[in-house]
């Protein structure tokens, strides 16, 4: 048995480990040292684990060779190797970032810490990814949610305290929505495996138990992937949280809920139940479309640029499910697709607005004046990840919208198409917030003018911002792994 | 005889939902931190008891093999559920640990103290 | 071998080197300077590089990418596109003597920066000149609107910031808005976006359909200025004169212009578009846009306001002629891309020269300034004569054009607007000629003894006033390539 024959499984352990070791470790460098390793080691696992995928098809591993559906199999297909890229990259990035970002916002004695929660927190984001029993993500979901709590608490407003809280409420509640859905479908299938459960579901179609099932899993992924109007706890979170622990999250955590949303609608239940017993297109067209223009509209009247873009993230989000809405091939890639191009586009905001408040001492509007002046570099990196928010073309984001239009036009929604580019120019208006303050105003007196971003904070944020312009303008991976993974959904029932 | 039966049989899901709505309630309506956990606690165990319950086959035994026995209770909700309790403790103690520092902060654990608390120092952070 | 198909590529980078050079001359203005007028050059010789193909009838192609399938960032060089780069890269020398020439008259500030975006803005100009596909030409032109914001907010101030606001609100917006579902709609109809003779929409669509569209796409090329959607141009007034030159001659609305006509003939095609009468509403739209614009000209005090509403109302003159369908028409709307540039740029030139020289900016302070600015108020009255459309101007030939070819197809509204808005400019721009040369100033405290502009500026508009006469004598070239346009042949 060779290590290769091992990957699904090494994914989820060699983050897992190191977290003990992190912990015993207490010296905070080589905290950082391992769980930097395992990160990276994590990434290159998930490449690999790609290009097999690619190769030939899906990869089905059973953990400790009890054979499905008895035992727990680790299943990675498209659309899961797709995510374990999106997670393990991200995690990749902002590691590096950590070390000085956490320097300012989190006490000393506490890095050994922040770095295990951090690493639990990618175990868990990665084991959702990969596994292929229902019961297994539920567990993998709270490993993730609560190292998130933590890590939201470590932030240094003591707001971060009561985000985390409110955060924590409300998340449990999802989960344990998530975990009634689980139950109820064991309870009319008699197995927790997921590909197993899907053929199982069809003769059980329809009956009460399971569309009751579909309706508690659909609130409790609602809440976690913070679909409006469940989205209560994001602003806060995002808001407080230390800025690489923001960047984390809004790249991975809601992207990785939607990936469960997917999961359960489309190899569980089939695209059959789901759009064709309850009116699931409708629900989900009107709350995305809620989301996008409420959330878009409140970002434009925020005062600080965290919780702007915390909101945005919302609208977002709502583009995302919007895709879903359409029931098409085009629709779920540009979901998919969304998923990555946000998830970047959305770090590298959150990575850029740290090193404001490293440089500037906080994320408002009033301290950001004068960006353009005092650090350019930084400023022109909003202005471009700014126009992948909007949909300029170049930028990762027009591609999303491109399919997402696509999607629309297919099934000859013109007032969809229009409604969605109206979003757009919202966009423009929270972005042009940004630009206006940065590049109108004079920075204050009040900023400290020796403060420099080190090298370990720039490089990562520098490589997010190209990989913003990359992805769209060379989309062979990000639109072949949708469209892939897409078709391999939709195909299944 | 059919209602008395149906209830009986289904007592176990009434006792549920309605564990399942006092602990949503309890944690909405209530402002004290603590209070809340608690209510996401009765939540939480309104579920081991939707996993649990139906697991007791009629006329089942112990899930042991024996040739004396041909029908068996099931297993694996024991086991589910012995892992989401842990999560719920896990869950508990981390919000608890949490209720600990905003008290240490705010010097209170009233939510809509905290919040009129929070309303006022978002202008100092415009500064 | 450098082929004219490395030459398009070249077009598109020599700008971009160039602002990475004015960027890091920062420190020495003279070299800085010296590296804008030097790219200048180099672009021009690019593009004339290209020309001797073009007009033996090749069409030099350059594909960069596949961004998705079927849509790729690809050029193709064809006459309408072979014009417009010619007319932007040469106005561009002269725009930069004449920028040098105000920027240091006028002690304005953050100069690098400004030289760096003309530069880019260029770049994005020759990207929508040789763009082969609609894709390519959106991207450039989205490019082309982000970066000369830059340029239209230069003073920074509160003024610039709310024109800024409404020159970027109008053209990302309507581009957002109308082009984007546009172009994804012709892809998904047709599965391409490229430009083709004849175009490619032929029997996709009802006519309801083919209206629908092209009224996506008009009102989608915010930059045609056609109403309601004109706004952003005299919002863009605030900017410095140079870069009013910039938007009005060379590179924004010039590229509006472009685009509609190059969406008409080689998207829609003149044929598709000529069943039913799918183009009548823009004719009626246009007119009224060149008349409504003339109207408002006429009550504007301040000068640059007065020239931004004739532009608007010349620009639509192009989208009449186009729309009008008749093959002379689409030729006189061709030529007129030229024949405006030159007027245009000296008519701004001239507003710059008198602020630069007697900080004066409306109309009714112009009494007598003919005889301290001889050579200034001698290029004003030059390019007046183009607006208006009379010989020796090079107006002239693009209306006679315009005019024939609404005569030909019998579509006497159209010759009615041209008439009376000839009447209209006539209106606005002779009174300013007459009372500066031969009506003796009010005595006013105020005013100070000066004189000519700085020389850099007089040599400018004396260039492009010259250019505009030579035109008219001499339009063979842009003729050629209107022509070949069409397939009319010579």
């Amino acid at each position: 048995m060779s290590l290769a024959q091992h990957l699904p499984a090494l994914q989820v352990v060699i983050p897992l480990l190191a977290a003990p070791l992190t912990v015993l470790l207490r010296h905070r460098t080589l905290a950082f040292a391992v769980a930097l390793l395992a990160s990276w080691t994590a990434f290159a696992i998930s490449i690999t684990l790609w290009l097999q995928v690619d190769a030939s098809g899906t990869i089905s591993y059973a953990i400790g060779n009890w054979p499905p559906p008895w035992g727990i199999e680790y299943r990675v297909d498209p659309l899961s190797s797709f995510m374990l890229v999106l997670v393990s990259g991200m995690a990749s990035v902002v590691l590096p970032y950590c070390r000085s970002s956490i320097e300012d916002e989190v006490p000393q004695q506490q890095h050994y810490l922040f770095y295990t929660m951090f690493v639990l927190c990618l175990t868990g984001l990665l084991g959702i990814s990969i596994t292929g029993d229902a019961f297994n993500i539920f567990v993998f979901l709270e490993i993730s949610s609560l190292a998130t709590y933590v890590l939201i608490a470590l932030g240094r407003d003591r707001r971060a305290l009561v985000a985390s809280y409110q955060y924590l409420i409300m998340g449990t509640i999802g989960a344990t929505f998530i975990v009634i859905g689980i139950g109820l479908l064991y309870l009319m299938t008699g197995t927790l495996n997921i590909a197993d459960m899907g053929q199982r579901l069809a003769a059980v179609q329809g009956t009460r138990p399971v569309l009751a099932a579909l309706a508690f899993l659909t609130v409790g992924i609602s809440l976690k992937l913070a679909l409006f109007p469940l989205h209560q706890w994001l602003p806060n979170a995002y808001t407080y949280a230390p800025s690489a622990v923001s960047a984390f999250l809004a790249a991975t955590a809601t992207k990785v809920a939607v990936y469960v949303l997917l999961r359960f609608y489309f190899s569980v239940f089939g695209q059959s139940q789901v759009f064709g017993q309850l009116p699931m297109q409708e629900a989900m067209l009107l709350l995305a479309l809620a989301g996008m223009f409420a959330a878009s509209a409140t970002a434009i009247f925020q005062s600080d640029l965290k919780r702007l873009f915390a909101y945005s993230s919302v609208g977002q989000i709502g583009y995302i499910i919007l895709g879903l809405s359409f029931d098409s091939v085009s629709g779920l890639t540009a979901t998919i697709l969304h998923l990555f191009n946000h998830g970047i586009t959305k770090g590298a905001i959150f990575m850029l607005l740290g090193l404001v408040a490293l440089v500037m001492g906080g994320t408002s509007l009033s301290r950001v004046q004068g960006l353009g002046k005092r650090m350019p570099l930084t400023s022109f990196g909003m202005v471009i990840c700014g126009l992948s928010l909007i949909g300029v073309p170049g930028t990762a984001g027009f591609i999303s919208k491109w399919y997402l239009l696509l999607a629309a036009l297919e099934q000859g929604q013109w007032w969809l198409v229009f409604l969605i580019l109206l979003s757009s120019l919202l966009a423009v208006a929270y972005v042009w917030r940004f630009v206006e303050a940065a590049y109108f105003r004079e920075p204050r007196q009040d900023v400290d003018a020796n403060a420099t971003v080190p090298w370990s904070m720039g490089v990562p944020t520098a490589l997010l911002v190209a990989a913003t312009v990359y992805f769209g303008l060379s989309t062979g991976f990000t639109v072949g792994s949708a469209s892939q993974a897409a078709t391999f959904l939709m195909g299944a029932r | 005889m059919n209602t008395t039966m149906t209830l009986g049989g289904h007592f176990t899901y009434f006792v549920t939902i309605f564990l399942m709505v006092a602990g949503l309630f309890i944690v909405i309506a209530r402002g004290n931190l603590i209070k809340k956990l608690i209510g996401l606690g009765i939540f939480q165990t309104s579920v081991y008891l939707l996993y649990i319950a139906p697991g007791k086959l009629v006329g089942g035994t112990a899930p042991i093999l024996s040739d004396a026995f041909t029908v068996y209770s099931s297993p694996l909700p024991h086991v589910l559920i012995l892992t989401a309790i842990v999560v719920g403790v896990a869950t508990l103690a981390l919000g608890l640990a949490l209720t600990v520092r905003i008290r240490e902060a705010y010097d209170s654990i009233e939510e809509d103290e905290i919040l009129n608390m929070d309303a006022v120092p978002s202008r100092q952070e415009q500064a | 071998m450098f082929t004219a198909d490395d030459a398009i590529l070249a077009a598109l980078l020599v700008p971009v080197l160039g602002a990475i050079g004015i960027a890091l001359a920062h420190r020495w203005p003279n070299l800085r300077e010296g590296i804008t007028l030097t790219t200048a050059v180099a672009l021009l010789a690019c593009v004339l590089n290209i020309l001797p193909s073009v007009l033996a009838g090749a069409r030099p192609t350059a594909t960069l990418f596949s961004v998705l399938p079927g849509l790729e960032i690809a050029f193709e060089v064809e006459p309408l596109g072979m014009l417009f780069a010619l007319v932007a890269s040469g106005l561009w020398i002269v725009n930069s003597i004449y920028s040098i020439g105000y920027m240091r008259g006028n002690n304005e500030a953050h100069q690098t920066r400004f030289f760096v975006c003309f530069a880019l803005a260029l770049s994005a100009t020759m990207g929508i000149a040789f763009s082969g596909n609609l894709f390519t030409l959106f991207l450039f032109y989205e490019v082309l609107t982000l970066i000369t914001y830059p340029l239209v907010t230069h003073h920074g101030t509160e003024k610039a910031r709310q024109g800024g606001r409404v020159y970027l609100g109008l053209l990302m917006g309507t581009s957002v808005v109308f082009l984007l579902p546009a172009l994804v709609f012709i892809w998904y109809l047709t599965g391409t976006t490229d430009f083709t003779a004849g175009g490619i929409l032929a029997d996709k669509l009802s006519p309801a359909g083919l209206m629908g569209l092209l009224a996506l796409c008009m009102f989608g090329i915010g930059k045609a200025a056609l109403m309601p959607f004109h706004k952003w141009l005299p919002a863009a007034m605030v900017a410095p004169t140079p870069v009013s030159a910039l938007l009005h001659a060379v590179a924004v609305v010039k590229a509006g212009v472009f685009s509609v006509v190059k969406v008409i003939v080689y998207i829609f095609g003149l044929d598709t578009l000529g069943v039913n009468g799918t183009t009548d509403w823009l004719i009626l739209l246009a007119g009224f846009t060149i008349v409504s614009a003339s109207v408002v000209a006429l009550g504007a005090d301040n000068l640059k306001r007065r020239l931004a509403y004739s532009t608007i109302s010349q620009l639509s003159y192009v989208v009449m002629a186009a729309a009008l369908l008749a093959p002379l028409s689409v030729v006189g709307a061709t030529l007129h891309i030229a024949a405006h540039a030159l007027g245009k740029i000296t008519l701004f030139f001239a507003a710059g020269a008198i602020y630069t020289a007697a900080h004066k900016t409306e109309v009714s302070q112009l009494d007598g300034i003919g005889r301290r600015m001889p050579w200034t108020m001698g290029a004003f009255a030059i390019g007046a004569l183009s607006m208006i459309g009379l010989p020796p101007a090079a107006g002239f030939v693009s209306k006679w054009y315009m005019l024939s070819g609404a005569m030909a197809s019998e579509q006497w509204l159209a010759v009615g607007v041209i008439a009376l808005s000839t009447l209209l400019n006539a209106g606005y721009f002779l009174p300013i000629i007459y009372r500066a040369f031969f009506v003796t100033p009010a005595h006013d405290e105020h005013d100070h003894p000066h004189g000519e502009a700085p020389l850099p500026m007089v040599i400018a508009l004396t260039a492009t006033a010259a250019g505009t006469v030579l035109l008219f004598f001499v339009p063979d070239v842009p003729l050629a390539l209107a022509k070949q346009m069409l397939g009319l042949g010579g």
